[in-house]
C-alpha cells in the first residue's frame, strides 16, 4: 500500500518488519529518523521481541550486533559518516566471523571538515570490509533491499550493507510501498545461524589463525563473498515475484539498448541522469545509464555486459581515492581494460553538493563535445572562483 | 554444617578442598567433575595466573548457572593463547570479537538471549586489564550504565603482555615495562591515580562490583556464585600474576597474589550498589618489600644505591588502601596518616 | 570437497587443545614425597605420629584407626598419654606457627577411649615356635613382649617384683598414672598370650637359658638401685634415697618424711619425689640442685607443677653436710664450661629429712659369667640391632647406655622385638631407608588457619596438694578433636586438593580416592605452583633429564 512517508520512517517500518530480535544503535546524522523509529516500535511493542540497545558509541553497536548474531539472532543497526568509520574495526570482524548483520548506511561525508550532508565517501572507505554493499536509488528501492539484504544476509552468512543518500533519501517524503508482513515473512523465514553460541553445544568462534591457515580463510571468505552474485538476482527475482516490483539486483540499465555513451553511477543521483538521458535521448543521442546497485561484491560481468558496445562512459562517483581516481571509476575501468572506450572519472556531489540536471547536462554537452580530457579526474562544478584561480589541473598524476 | 564450624577444619580454610568436607562444601576446583571450561593443552607460560584465573571465575560460573554459560573474551594473551588454530583450549560456548569491544558484544549477547527468550542462559565477559580499564573502557562503562545482563571479568596482570609488555592504565607506579623502563629521574611508571575500575564500576551503582585474585580460590568462587545469583551489570576484578611481565618465578604466581593483598597493594572487597559491603581483611601484614622484591620489575627499586624514597611512596599507598577499605586485621593498630 | 561444517580455522570445536601436549616445554617436573614429620622422626616409641593424627582428625571410627595405628609401634597410649615428655611436640613444625600440636594429650584421649571401650590389640600371627626370655615387666620389656607374641613368637616374661610395670608402677607416682590405667594397658598384652611370671628374680641367666631352652633372651631389668653419694651426715641425720621412698609409697607404707624434706637432684624423679612429699603432709618440699633451672634434666611442666603446688627450689646449691632437722648447702656457680664449681659460700637451712634422687643404677648380677657382655660402666652395651656381645642376649631400656624414660623404654622393646625376630629367622636387619624431614620451611602454613592450642585442665591446686589423684585431665571429645586438626601433617599428603586447584594447566589429576593424585606429564609445564602451594611439603620439582 503507497503511502506518503519520509524515507527513513519507511525503512525503519520495513526493519521492524523483517522481524530483527536486537537492535543496537547509536544516533549520528543522517540516520537519526531510522533508529528513532525502530525504538518508537519497539517501545509500543509493535516490534517484539526485540531488545532495542542505545549503546555508547557505533563501535559499541556494531560490536553488540556481532555478539547477538553469534548468540543465533537476527541483528539490525544503521549509522553514518564518522559512525561507519568509527565501526571499521569491527566491520571486517562482522564479515571474517560470518554474522549476518544487517546495517543501514545513511550516506554522509566524513570530516575534517565537518560536514553532516550527503555523499559516499563513508561507505566506499568501507568497500574491502568483505560486506555486501548495495545502493539504494531511491526510497522505494532503500524500502525494498533492506527485506532482500536480511534474506541475503542469511543465506550467505555474510553481512549486507544498504546504503542510502543521507537527508536527500532519509529526510524526503515520499510516496512509498513498505511491503505487507505476511509478504516479508514469506520471503523472510526465521533466521538459521550457521554457527552458534549455545552452552549445549558449546564452539569456540573467532579463533587465532596463523600463516598456515590464515590465507586459505580469506580465499573461503571471497568465495563466499563472491556468491553474492549469484544469489542477489535470484532474491530480487523472489522479490519481484512476491511484490510485483523490480527492486536490487546486480546492476540496472536505463535505455542501453543503442546507446554509445553510457552514464555510470550509484544511488540517488540516477534520478537527475536519467532525466538528463531522457532528454538527450529526445535530441537523437544514443545515450543510457547503468546503475550499480551492488558495488560489493563488484559485479563485474554485469558491468561489462551493460558496457558492451558503449564508445565512451562517464563515471559520477559521490568520492575518490587520493591519486587514482573515483573507486567508482577504477572498477569501470577495470571492467573495461579490453575495451577502447574512454572512461571519464567525474567526482560529482560531495558534501551535499547537489549534482543537478543542468550540471549533468553541461558535462555530457563537454565530453560530447570532445572538450573533456579522458585521462584527467574531473570535479562536477569545481568553484574556481572560490578557489581563487582561474584554472584547475588534473588530480591524476600524469605519467 | 555452618561457617563456624568449618574453623575446626584447619586445612579446609583455605585450601581449595578438605577430605574431612561434604563434596558439596568444597571448592568447585576441588570436584574431580568441574568443567575445566579451560582445559589442558593451552599455550600460556608457565604460572600463567590468567589461564588459573579464568578456570576459577568459569568453572565457579558454570556450576552456578548449572553448565548455562555463554562466555565472550577480549583480545589478550587469554584469547591469543587458548585459541590458536586449529586448537582451542575452551570447553564452553566462547565468542571473540576484538580487543576493545568485549563488553558490548557480551551485551549483544544478553540482548539476544532474551530476546530469544534464554535468559537462564548467563553471559560472561572476560578481558585483560588493557581490554578492560584502556581500550575497553568505553564500551564497558556503556554495559555498565544499561546495567546489562553480563558479568564482566577483568584478569588484571597490569600491562599489555600479549604484546611484549607495555604499560597499561593498570600498571602499578615505578614498575618496569618496555614503554616504562627503569631511566631517567622517575625510573619506571608514572605515580598517579591509576585507573582503578572497581570503583569506576562502583560509580556506576550496578548491583555488584568485587575484587578478588588466585590466592584466595574459596573468596573468589563465593564472589562469581555471588555475581551470578544477581542479574544485570557486575563487575569482577581479579588480579593474576604474571610471571613474564613481572619478571617473577613461575612457583610464585599465587604467592604474588598472596603478597599483593597482604601488602594492602591489592584490596579485597565487595561492593553493592556503589556501596562496599564487605572487605576481606589483611591475615599476615607483610611490608610491601616482601612482594616487591619477588619481582624483576621492581628490582631497580633495590640494591646500591636503590630508591627507598619510592618504596616509600608505595608503601604509603598500600596504607592508605589499609584505611579507605578497614582491611587491617583484628587486632592490628594501624597508624593512620 | 564437501562444504565445512562450520566457518574454517575460525571456529573450532571445544577442548581440542588437549592434542597439543605441552608438557614438553617442562625443565622440572612436579612429583609427589613423603617426607619423615618432626614429630614422628623425634618419637622415641617410633610412633608414626602424623598418620595417627590423621585418622583421629576424622573423629568417630578415626579414633580407632588412630589408636590402633599407635598400637602398631606402641602398647600403652593411655600410659605414654600421661608420662611421655613428649619430645614430639618439641620438634613439633606448628610451634614455630602459634603453639606445638597438643599430640601428647590426643593420645591419652586415644588410649583412654580405648580402654573405656575395650578395644583390644591385635591379634597374633601363627605360632613360630620360637621361645623367647625377656627378663623385667618394664615398658621396655613389655613392650618388646607385645611384639614378640604379635610376631608368632612364644614369650615369658619373668618379673622379679610382685606386679608388672616396672617404674611406670613403682617410680612414677599415682597422681601422674593411675594405676588403673597401667593395669589394664599391660592386661592387654597379657590377653595377646604373653606368659607373665611374678615374683621370679632371674639370677643366672646362662643357667637359666641353658634350663629352660629359650632361643633368645631380653634383658630388660632396668635401673632401680638409687645412687648414693657420699655426704657427712651426723647419726641422727634422716637420709633416705628417691627410689625407695617412691617404691615404698606404691608398696602402701608411708615413709616418715617429716615437715621439712629437702630433695637432692634435679632428674624428673627429684620432681615426683618432691611433689610426693607435699601430698604426704610435708610443709616444705625444697628441691637442692646445683645446677641452674636451665640446665636441669628434669620436664619443664614437672617443674611448673611442683611450684604451683608450693615446692620450692634452690639452684646453684650443693649439700655438704646433713644433721638431724638441719642441711648445710653451699653456693655454687657455673664456670666458662657451664659446670658448678664451689664457692665456699654455706648456708644452713631446716630439713627433717634428706630424699637423694641423684640417679639409679641397675643390678646386673643375672649376667655374671657372661664374659661376652660388656657391661662398662654399669650398664649394658649393645650393638645398633640391640644385641650384647653374647648371641641371642639382647637389651633394652634403662639398662641400656642412653636416655633413660618410659618412651625411649618403650621404642627400645619394640626395636629389640624385631631384632630379635629377625636373629630368630637368621636374617640380617635391613636398614631403614632414611627419609627427608619435612621442615618448617617445606610447608606453606598459609593455609592453615590460626588455632591456638587446646590446653588440658588440671586438677585444682588443694587437691593437687593433698591427694593422690591424678593433676591433669584429658581432653574432651570436642578439644581432642580440634587438637588432632591442628595437625599440619608435615610432609605427607593431607588431601586437600590443592595441587588439583592451583595448575594452571590442569595437569594434576583427582584419581578419586582421597590424597591420590597424580602429574599429568603430557601438559605438567614444571612452572612449580603445586609444590609453592602445598601447605604440607608433599611435592617437590625433580629436574627433567633433557
Amino acid at each position: 500500500m503507497l503511502r506518503q512517508v519520509e524515507g527513513s520512517r519507511a525503512v525503519a517500518d520495513v526493519v521492524a518488519r523483517c522481524r530483527p530480535q536486537v537492535v543496537a544503535a547509536y544516533p549520528i546524522s543522517p540516520q537519526t529518523h531510522i533508529v528513532e523509529a525502530l525504538s518508537d516500535l519497539v517501545r509500543t511493542g509493535e516490534l517484539a521481541p526485540c531488545e532495542y540497545l542505545m549503546v555508547e558509541s557505533e563501535f559499541g553497536a556494531l560490536s553488540a550486533c556481532i555478539g547477538a548474531s553469534a548468540a543465533g539472532s537476527r541483528t539490525y543497526t544503521a549509522t553514518a559518516s564518522q559512525g561507519l568509520l568509527f565501526m571499521a574495526e569491527a566491520l571486517p570482524n562482522a564479515s571474517g566471523l560470518g554474522l549476518p548483520v544487517v546495517m543501514t548506511v545513511a550516506n554522509r561525508a566524513i570530516g575534517a571538515p565537518i560536514n553532516i550532508w550527503n555523499d559516499h565517501s563513508d561507505a566506499m572507505s568501507q568497500r574491502d570490509a568483505g560486506w555486501i554493499q548495495m545502493f539504494a536509488e531511491s526510497n522505494q528501492e532503500a524500502v525494498d533491499l533492506h527485506v532482500q539484504a536480511f534474506v541475503l544476509a542469511e543465506r550467505l552468512s555474510l553481512p549486507v550493507m544498504v546504503c542510502m543518500d543521507g537527508f536527500v533519501l532519509t529526510h524526503a517524503v515520499e510516496e512509498i510501498d513498505v511491503p505487507e508482513q505476511d509478504v516479508v515473512d514469506a520471503l523472510l523465514p526465521p533466521f538459521v545461524p550457521r554457527q552458534v553460541l549455545d552452552p549445549a553445544a558449546p564452539v569456540t568462534i573467532g579463533a587465532m589463525v596463523g600463516p598456515e591457515a590464515f590465507t586459505e580463510v580469506k580465499y573461503l571468505a571471497a568465495e563466499q563473498q563472491l556468491r553474492a552474485l549469484d544469489e542477489i538476482p535470484v532474491v530480487a527475482q523472489e522479490f519481484e515475484r512476491a511484490t510485483g516490483r523490480r527492486s536490487g539486483g546486480l546492476v540496472g540499465t536505463y535505455r542501453m539498448d543503442d546507446a554509445v555513451t553510457a552514464v555510470v553511477a550509484m544511488g540517488s543521483v540516477l534520478g537527475s541522469v536519467k532525466d538528463v538521458v531522457d532528454q538527450l535521448r529526445d535530441e537523437g543521442v544514443r545515450i543510457g545509464a547503468v546503475t550499480v546497485t551492488c558495488f560489493r561484491p563488484w559485479p563485474l560481468d554485469e558491468v561489462r555486459s551493460a558496457l558492451a558496445h558503449v564508445e565512451r562512459v562517464i563515471v559520477l562517483n559521490r568520492a575518490f581515492s587520493v591519486g587514482s581516481g573515483t573507486m567508482l571509476g577504477q572498477d569501470v575501468r577495470l571492467t573495461l581494460s579490453a575495451s577502447e572506450a574512454p572512461v571519464y572519472d567525474v567526482v560529482a556531489g560531495l558534501g551535499g553538493r547537489a549534482v543537478t540536471r543542468a550540471s549533468v547536462q553541461a558535462l555530457l554537452a563537454a565530453v560530447l563535445g570532445g572538450k573533456v580530457d579522458p585521462d584527467r579526474l574531473h570535479f562536477l562544478d569545481l568553484d574556481e572562483a572560490l578557489l581563487g584561480r582561474d584554472s584547475t589541473p588534473s588530480l591524476l598524476k600524469e605519467s | 554444617m555452618t561457617t563456624t564450624d568449618l574453623k575446626l577444619y584447619q586445612i579446609g580454610t583455605f585450601a581449595a578442598g578438605n577430605r574431612l568436607l561434604d563434596p558439596d562444601e568444597r571448592s568447585v576446583q576441588a570436584d574431580p567433575g568441574r568443567a575445566n571450561a579451560i582445559t589442558s593443552g593451552h599455550r600460556a607460560c608457565q604460572g600463567c595466573g590468567e589461564a588459573l584465573g579464568a578456570r576459577f571465575v568459569l568453572d565457579a560460573a558454570i556450576r552456578a548457572a548449572e553448565g548455562n554459560i555463554v562466555t565472550a573474551n577480549a583480545t589478550g594473551c587469554l584469547e591469543v593463547f587458548s585459541t590458536p588454530y586449529p586448537e582451542s583450549a575452551w570447553q564452553l560456548a566462547w565468542v571473540h570479537s576484538l580487543f576493545g569491544n568485549v563488553a558490548a558484544v557480551a551485551s549483544g549477547i544478553a540482548a539476544a538471549l532474551k530476546a530469544q527468550g534464554r535468559e537462564h542462559i548467563r553471559v560472561v565477559a572476560q578481558a585483560g586489564d588493557g581490554g578492560t580499564v584502556d581500550i575497553g573502557l568505553g564500551c564497558l562503562s556503556g554495559m555498565f550504565e544499561r546495567n546489562d545482563d553480563v558479568l564482566f571479568v577483568c584478569y588484571d596482570n597490569q600491562g599489555y603482555m600479549n604484546t611484549g609488555v607495555q604499560r597499561s592504565g593498570a600498571t602499578p607506579p615505578a614498575a618496569r615495562t618496555a614503554t616504562t623502563k627503569p631511566v631517567g629521574v622517575e625510573p619506571g611508571n608514572v605515580f598517579g591515580q591509576g585507573k582503578d575500575l572497581p570503583r569506576i564500576a562502583m560509580a556506576h551503582e550496578i548491583p555488584y562490583v568485587a575484587t578478588a585474585t588466585v590466592a584466595d580460590l574459596r573468596d573468589l568462587e563465593r564472589k562469581v556464585e555471588k555475581a551470578m545469583s544477581v542479574h544485570g551489570a557486575r563487575y569482577l576484578h581479579v588480579l593474576v600474576p604474571c610471571p613474564l611481565g613481572w619478571a617473577s618465578a613461575s612457583k610464585d604466581t599465587i604467592r604474588l597474589a598472596r603478597l599483593a593483598t597482604q601488602s594492602g597493594l591489592f584490596p579485597v572487597f565487595e561492593a553493592e550498589h556503589g556501596v562496599v559491603t564487605a572487605t576481606t581483611p589483611i591475615r599476615q601484614r607483610v611490608p610491601v618489600e616482601d612482594y616487591l622484591t619477588l619481582q624483576g620489575r621492581f628490582a631497580h627499586l633495590f640494591g646500591e644505591p636503590g630508591r627507598p624514597d619510592v618504596v616509600a611512596r608505595i608503601q604509603a599507598g598500600a596504607d592508605r588502601n589499609i584505611v579507605r577499605y578497614g582491611l587491617a586485621a583484628e587486632n592490628e593498630v594501624v597508624p593512620h596518616g | 570437497m564437501a562444504e565445512p561444517q562450520l566457518p574454517f580455522a575460525i571456529t573450532l570445536g571445544p577442548g581440542s587443545s588437549r592434542s597439543d601436549l605441552t608438557g614438553s616445554w617442562r625443565t622440572e617436573r612436579a612429583t609427589y614425597v613423603t617426607r619423615q614429620a618432626p614429630c614422628g622422626n623425634a618419637c622415641p616409641a617410633g610412633e608414626a605420629v602424623r598418620d595417627w593424627l590423621y585418622d583421629a582428625e576424622e573423629g568417630d571410627a578415626g579414633y580407632e584407626r588412630a589408636w590402633r595405628r599407635i598400637v602398631e609401634t606402641n602398647p600403652f597410649p593411655a600410659v605414654m598419654g600421661r608420662v611421655c615428655y613428649h619430645p614430639c611436640e618439641t620438634s613439633c613444625n606448628r610451634g614455630q606457627l602459634d603453639e606445638s600440636v597438643g599430640i601428647n594429650s590426643v593420645e591419652r584421649f586415644l588410649g583412654d577411649r580405648a580402654i573405656e571401650l575395650g578395644w583390644s590389640l591385635p591379634a597374633v600371627a601363627a605360632p613360630t615356635g620360637r621361645r623367647v626370655l625377656v627378663v623385667g615387666a618394664g615398658p621396655a620389656g613389655l613392650s618388646a613382649a607385645y611384639h614378640l607374641v604379635r610376631l608368632g613368637h612364644d614369650v615369658t616374661v619373668r618379673e622379679a617384683e610382685s606386679r608388672p610395670g616396672g617404674m611406670m608402677r613403682w617410680g612414677i607416682p599415682r597422681y601422674r598414672l593411675p594405676r588403673s590405667v597401667l593395669d589394664a594397658e599391660v592386661q592387654r598384652i597379657l590377653d595377646l598370650g604373653v606368659r607373665l611370671e611374678l615374683g621370679v628374680r632371674v639370677d643366672d641367666l646362662a643357667g637359666t637359658m641353658a634350663a629352660e631352652h629359650f632361643d633368645a633372651v631380653l634383658v630388660a631389668i632396668g635401673a632401680q638401685v638409687g645412687r648414693r653419694a657420699y655426704i657427712p651426715a651426723g647419726s641422727a641425720a634422716h637420709v633416705l634415697d628417691a627410689v625407695t621412698v617412691l617404691h615404698g609409697i606404691e608398696a602402701g607404707e608411708r615413709p616418715l618424711l617429716g615437715r621439712r624434706v629437702a630433695v637432692y637432684g634435679g632428674g624428673n624423679t627429684a620432681i615426683d619425689a618432691a611433689r610426693t612429699a607435699r601430698r604426704l603432709g610435708a610443709a616444705d618440699a625444697l628441691v637442692v640442685y646445683r645446677r641452674t633451672r636451665e640446665r636441669m634434666p628434669a620436664h619443664e611442666s614437672e617443674v611448673q607443677e611442683a611450684e604451683e603446688e608450693g615446692v620450692r627450689f634452690r639452684w646453684l646449691s650443693t649439700i655438704g653436710e646433713v644433721e638431724e632437722s638441719s642441711i648445710v648447702v653451699e653456693q655454687m656457680e657455673l664456670d666458662e664450661t657451664g659446670f658448678p664449681q664451689p664457692t665456699g659460700r654455706t648456708e644452713v637451712l631446716a630439713a627433717d629429712s634428706v630424699v637423694l634422687a641423684l640417679g639409679q643404677e641397675s643390678d646386673l648380677s643375672l649376667l655374671t659369667g657372661i664374659e661376652q657382655v660388656d657391661l662398662a660402666r654399669g650398664v649394658v652395651h649393645t650393638s645398633p640391632t640391640m644385641m650384647t656381645g653374647q648371641p641371642g642376649i639382647f637389651a633394652a631400656g634403662d639398662v641400656t647406655p642412653g636416655d633413660r624414660s618410659v618412651t625411649v623404654a618403650i621404642g627400645h622393646g619394640r626395636v629389640a622385638a624385631e631384632r630379635i625376630d629377625v636373629w630368630l629367622a637368621g636374617l640380617a636387619p635391613a636398614p631403614e631407608p632414611p627419609r627427608e624431614l619435612a621442615a618448617f620451611d617445606m610447608l606453606n602454613t598459609w593455609y592453615y588457619e590460626d588455632a591456638p592450642r587446646a590446653h588440658r585442665p588440671r586438677l585444682e591446686l588443694v587437691r593437687r596438694q593433698s591427694t593422690f589423684e591424678e593433676v591433669v585431665e584429658g581432653l574432651d571429645v570436642d578439644n581432642a578433636l580440634y587438637e588432632a586438626r591442628r595437625c599440619m601433617s608435615c610432609g605427607t599428603c593431607l588431601s586437600c586438593d590443592n595441587c588439583v586447584a592451583v595448575c594452571p594447566d590442569n595437569a594434576v589429576v583427582s584419581l578419586g580416592m582421597p590424597g591420590s593424585y597424580a602429574i599429568d606429564l603430557d601438559y605438567c609445564k614444571g612452572c612449580g605452583i603445586c609444590v609453592a602451594e602445598c601447605p604440607c611439603g608433599a611435592i617437590e620439582m625433580v629436574p627433567e633429564e633433557i
